[in-house]
């Protein structure tokens, strides 16, 4: 029989491998999900084939509570707070690795407990656990429930170093002892700890790539947990997205024109949050307009580039941006969306959220196609970005943000921002853009400002 | 070792195989590939059932139990959000 179960797992594998390729493809990523979810569903039902398993009261009670639990999450969540989630369903994940590891320690006898367990099942311990801790982080950054800037304190790096040092030095009772039970709840309330210290340091801006760093850190548990109990399955799909993730980690980094290390060790944002700015303020002023002022800028354009941004998410204004779109193309208007690789907090947090909203995805231009158009372009009408437009990235070398590729709004006819308040961005960063003289600012919320919009442009027309 | 060998094979091939597969993803689908890679590390759903349906009693079922839930979450949840953002992509 448990041949039978393999082979089904061999099977699984390739549905893997061909979902995951699918569902890198516009066309093809709703059938390659579907592919991946079904090569789980037969790794499920041929593991409970399996002639080791014998008791199933425990399984059936988890997999009902654990699939109530995450069927209600993904079905009750808001569209914006889709990055929040992924985050905590990688925790849950991770740390499931970490408790499997726990499991089978508990069921290995001394003799069955080779060097080969030891390491793994310390590693799995580890990874698992500093995802677990370090998504539960993110996820409350992402939320607003940790505070978003980077959170610094002397010594950082020594007391992580020495943190990493410890758990190093305990891998030596876990391997050489017969039982070493203690060293490795030690290591589980290190790795704890480690997975804190590890993100908590790291501005709200840097996110995006924080949870596709720990999403493939959550394939290496599952691969660790493989190692554990030598299971091939667990090794290959674990693997598969552990390298993935890292790819993925690669492109978005690159999008920021930043280093992995300067996104985990940098502390990004913190320059900004010192007395400087607010000196300058007073000196320079914001034109601040009305709804009007922006009619009759948007009425005069025969081009509108949209350039949405985490406001708009946050405002959950994508339908109504939608309505805006509509009525400027009817009268004539050519309407594009410009979209940056990491505006929102996720990469194509946009293109979902625009998505939502019919907004066909032709319309949606990522920075490379949209901005030679700019300069052409009679409006910009930026909804709730902000780092991802400052010019600041292009000129100032001082800027934290310097170097980050930017959409060049500015070059565009008229700004037009619509923005909460004056604030920083994610990134910490003050935006000069904001006191340019073909900038206007429109202050409120993006949703409340764009129906206002709408119904100006429609009595109107 | 003889264990091990076969094992890192497997290992250090997916590894590759997991580059070579991502390796053009447009930005729009980064956030539904994330979640739906996201899902799949959920495979340790796998070895949590194995771990728990083992005659044995105490706290290695307990602990394998909660592993099951834990996991189950991560792939009820990963596949079906993943679905959700995936449906609105259409075209016009």
């Amino acid at each position: 029989m448990n041949n039978y179960v393999n082979l089904a797992y061999l099977f699984s594998v390739v549905l893997f491998i061909v979902g995951l390729k699918k569902l890198s493809s516009p066309k093809t990523a709703r059938y390659g999900n579907v592919l991946a979810s079904s090569a789980m569903l037969i790794a499920i039902v041929a593991s409970l084939l399996h002639t080791e398993v014998i008791s199933f009261t425990a399984i059936i009670i988890g997999i009902i509570v654990g699939g109530t639990i995450g069927a209600i999450a993904a079905v009750r969540v808001q569209m914006t707070g889709m990055p929040e989630l992924v985050a905590l369903f990688n925790g849950s994940g991770g740390f499931a690795s970490t408790l499997v590891a726990l499991s089978e320690y508990g069921q290995t006898s001394s003799d069955e407990y080779t060097m080969m367990a030891a390491i793994t099942i310390g590693l799995s311990v580890l990874i698992g656990t500093v995802t677990l801790t370090g998504s539960v982080v993110a996820y409350g950054k992402l939320a607003g429930k940790v505070p978003t800037h980077p959170i610094t304190y002397p010594f950082q790096n020594l007391a992580n170093g020495v943190i990493f040092v410890a758990i190093l030095a305990l891998f030596y009772p876990i391997c050489v002892a017969t039982s070493p039970t203690w060293a490795l709840c030690l290591l589980l309330v290190l790795s704890l700890v480690l997975g804190v210290a590890l993100v908590i340091p790291i501005g709200g801006a840097d996110m995006p790539v924080v949870i596709s760093l720990l999403n493939s850190y959550s394939g290496l548990a599952a691969c660790a947990t493989g190692f554990v109990l030598e299971n091939q399955l667990l090794i290959t799909a674990g693997s598969l997205v552990g390298a993935a993730g890292i790819i993925l980690t690669a492109m978005m980094c690159k999008a920021m024109n930043r280093s992995l290390g300067n996104v985990v060790f940098g502390a990004f944002g913190v320059a900004d949050s010192t007395g400087t700015t607010e000196k300058k303020e007073g000196a320079r002023t914001v034109r601040d307009y009305g709804i009007d002022d922006a009619v009759m800028v948007l009425e005069a354009a025969s081009s509108v580039i949209i350039v949405p941004g985490y406001g708009l998410a946050v405002a959950r204004a994508q339908h109504v941006t939608q309505e805006l779109a509509q009525i400027l193309e009817n009268k004539g208007t050519t309407v594009k969306y410009a979209i940056h690789p990491v505006a929102g907090r996720m990469p194509g947090h946009m293109n979902v959220l625009l998505a939502e909203a019919d907004v066909p995805y032709e319309q949606l231009l990522e920075m490379d196609e949209i901005n030679p158009e700019f300069e052409t372009t009679d409006v910009a009408l930026i909804l709730g970005a902000n780092d991802v437009v400052n010019p600041a990235a292009r000129s100032d070398k001082t800027s934290p943000i310097y170097g980050m590729p930017i959409l060049d709004v500015d070059k565009a006819g008229t700004v037009i921002i619509s923005k909460r308040s004056l604030a920083t961005g994610f990134a910490g960063v003050d935006n000069e853009l904001f006191y340019d003289d073909k900038t206007m600012m429109i202050f409120g919320d993006a949703r409340k400002s764009l129906t206002e919009l709408v119904e100006a442009l429609r009595t109107g027309a | 070792m003889e264990v091990l060998i076969p094992l890192l094979f497997v290992l250090l091939l997916s590894i590759f195989l997991g580059f070579e597969v991502i390796a053009k993803v447009p930005t729009m689908l980064h956030t539904p590939l994330m979640s739906g890679a996201n899902a799949i590390s959920g495979i340790t759903v796998v070895g949590a059932i194995l771990c728990t349906g083992t005659e044995n009693t105490g706290l290695a079922t307990v602990l394998g139990m909660f592993a099951v839930i834990f996991a189950t979450v991560n792939v009820v949840g990963g596949f079906l959000v993943t679905d959700r953002m995936l449906k609105m992509f259409k075209r016009k």
